[in-house]
């Protein structure tokens, strides 16, 4: 299964639904590079409210996207990170430090546009 | 013994399957999101190790009854090349996969109880156990 890339404006828009495994996680790497080189988005939105853990796959694959998203020009902004979650990433050693993160899609989308000076 | 499940690991689709029976156990016995999202997590991360470096093995979850008190255990076993310094691997920041794995300090750390027995040429034992509050 593939997690659908919605484009919004300049932005992408991106809500995980399910549990991620290995290969899933990797695919929307490649999509979402992808994405952004098709539609210029200078922007993207993940949305994880649904995941409800995070390993340290996930976790690399994530970081991973968001530094490439950012060579290709491109901010991310992580929202919906449930309680457990960030409890059991920082137990697990995670910080997920310079990633732009928001507590919901709305705040998200703003905390964005401010990024990208609107 | 009806109290134990185990999912043999010889693929990374195992590793779901091993984290999905992790998660269902845990809510039969009560735990809690966070308590859930924390063996979900250590299960998955015993489980990566296992395919990551000894190729094969499996995970064995159990609940376990002590005295009052209900808990469920984590058993990871392989028969892979083993672990030469213990002491090191449990250091954080330690890997030899380059970034993949948090490592065994995270397990550690996200589990109430964490033993580790193994030596070179005879594969690894991890039994983790959490508690129910």
């Amino acid at each position: 299964m593939r997690i659908p890339i919605l484009k919004l404006h300049d932005c992408l828009l991106v809500s995980i639904q399910w549990e991620l495994d290995d290969q899933t996680a990797l695919q929307f790497q490649e999509d979402l590079l992808h994405k952004i080189h098709e539609t210029s988005a200078n922007g993207v939105v993940i949305d994880i409210t649904s995941i409800d853990f995070i390993d340290s796959f996930i976790a690399k694959v994530l970081g991973d996207v968001i530094s490439m998203s950012k060579l290709m020009g491109a901010k991310v902004v992580i929202t919906g990170i449930q309680p457990a979650v960030a409890i059991t990433l920082i137990e697990l050693g995670i910080g997920l430090e310079d990633v732009l993160t928001a507590l919901d899609l709305e705040k998200g989308l703003e905390k964005l546009q401010q990024e990208l000076g609107d | 013994m009806g109290n134990q499940s185990c999912v043999k690991i010889l693929n990374e689709w195992d590793i779901v399957a091993a984290r999905q029976l992790g998660r269902n156990v845990a809510k039969e016995l009560g735990f809690g999101t966070v308590d859930q999202a924390r063996i979900t997590t250590a299960i998955s991360e015993l489980a990566r190790n296992i395919y990551l470096y000894a190729g094969q093995g499996q995970i064995c979850i159990e609940k376990i009854y002590d005295g009052g008190k209900a808990g469920l255990k984590i058993i990871a076993a392989d028969n892979g090349p083993g672990i030469n310094d213990i002491r090191q691997v449990m250091e954080d920041g330690f890997s030899t996969s380059g970034g993949l794995g948090a490592g065994l300090p995270g397990v550690k750390r996200l589990m109430d109880e964490f033993d580790i027995d193994s030596s070179p040429g005879s594969g690894t034992d991890i039994i983790a156990t959490k508690w129910l509050r």
